[in-house]
């Protein structure tokens, strides 16, 4: 692929000011990155940007940390995938840096004190609206093993105080291992083609 | 030694949170308050709180954060750096995989198991923060009468706002902040 001039630049710069300007976390910056790079960079096209962002959401990590490495190696390589990174990790880096620099002054404030404990109960309400939407789509999964495995991981997260690491590792055999017996089942053929 | 502990900690928390976002919130909270000493239950629900209000992922925000009280600016670079490292070399693998055989069903299978997990995770740490909301400490004290009524009600109709009007949760959170603050000067 011939790279345009100036592309090192404008990949960082780009996932610079998205980074920045993008609140609320990956689902909010993934669309923000397909209006960028693909309908103003023209630099992906569409379909491709809907498979990198398939995998930037299946795989583990930050989504937006995900989608930059995807769009700046797709763009420019290891370099480019280096300096999209960068873009997005530094906003953060910095406004965080800054904030916490003060925030032990300003935490001790009454009145601060006050706000950021009535936010908390703000944080909560959005955490528990995250929880019952995504709950929701779960409970509505046509096989029981889904809501099974919802239910017995809280029993052992929350009353059991099972290691999260082993809870997670747990559940990706228990796919695995699903996988593979529908599949000797006969319910799913594969299909997975090797592209020439 | 403090910054291979930040590394591996991080290091732990990109490789393990998958969905993004809340899904690192538990991960998080497990590495920072039970596996190492460095923050409280109350700094941790201040980082999140904080992480909601500025730009950039949760997990950078709060490795950011960790880092740089734990071991100043190198700190916050070596904790970010260790969140962001498993996702260059995963990615990169899964794209490679991804081009050559399109659609992994083994893939898929692990992932649509991994979900519910995450979701129950999620809300055990939900909880948490709940209770901190409401009583000020991360588990439920002998005595439930204790409870802060303000919190209570700002949660309730924090809750009701975003479920009926689907309203961003930036501003939710900034009008708890605001209301609750107004209501305890008059209170």
């Amino acid at each position: 692929m011939k790279r345009e001039k100036g592309v090192y630049g404008k990949l960082f710069i780009s996932t610079l000011k998205l980074s920045a300007g993008t609140f609320g976390g990956g689902f909010v910056i993934v669309p923000l990155m397909r209006e960028k790079f693909v309908t103003e960079l023209r630099w992906i096209d569409e379909q491709e940007m809907l498979d990198l962002i398939a995998i930037a959401e299946s795989s583990p990590g930050a989504i937006a940390v995900n989608a930059s490495i995807l769009v700046g190696y797709h763009v420019a390589g290891c370099l480019g995938a280096l300096l999209a990174v960068l873009g997005t990790v530094l906003p953060p880096l910095v406004i965080i840096s800054v904030i916490s620099g003060f925030y032990g002054v300003v935490r001790d404030n009454a009145i601060v004190n006050t706000a950021m404990t009535c936010m908390l109960a703000g944080v909560a309400a959005v955490i528990c609206d995250v929880v019952l939407t995504m709950g929701a789509g779960v409970l509505r999964e046509r096989r029981l093993l889904y809501p099974a495995i919802m239910v017995l991981s809280f029993i052992a997260v929350r009353f059991l105080n099972v290691n999260i690491i082993a809870v997670i590792l747990v559940c990706a055999a228990i796919g695995a291992a699903d996988t593979v017996l529908r599949r000797h089942g006969g319910q799913i053929h594969r299909k997975a083609v090797r592209r020439p | 030694m403090i910054y291979a502990q930040l590394l591996w900690s991080f290091f732990q928390i990109g490789l393990f949170s998958i969905g993004g976002g809340y899904a690192s919130m538990p991960l998080i909270q497990h590495q920072v308050m039970d596996v190492h000493p460095w923050l409280t239950m109350t700094q941790f629900a201040d980082i999140m709180t904080i992480a909601e209000m500025t730009p950039g992922p949760i997990a950078i925000n709060a490795a950011t954060f960790v880092g740089i009280r734990v071991a100043g600016i190198p700190g916050a670079v070596v904790a970010t750096a260790g969140c962001v490292l498993p996702s260059c070399c995963i990615v990169m693998a899964l794209a490679y995989v991804y081009y050559r055989y399109r659609g992994l069903d083994t893939v898929k299978g692990i992932l649509a198991a991994l979900r519910p997990a995450v979701v129950a995770m999620i809300a055990s740490a939900g909880i948490s923060l709940v209770i901190l909301a409401f009583y000020g400490q991360r588990t439920l004290p002998k005595d439930l009468g204790g409870i802060n009524y303000i919190s209570v009600a700002l949660f309730g109709v924090s809750l009701f706002v975003l479920r009926r009007f689907r309203v961003k949760p930036i501003y939710v959170m900034v009008g708890a902040g605001a209301l609750g603050t107004l209501a305890s000067l008059f209170i």
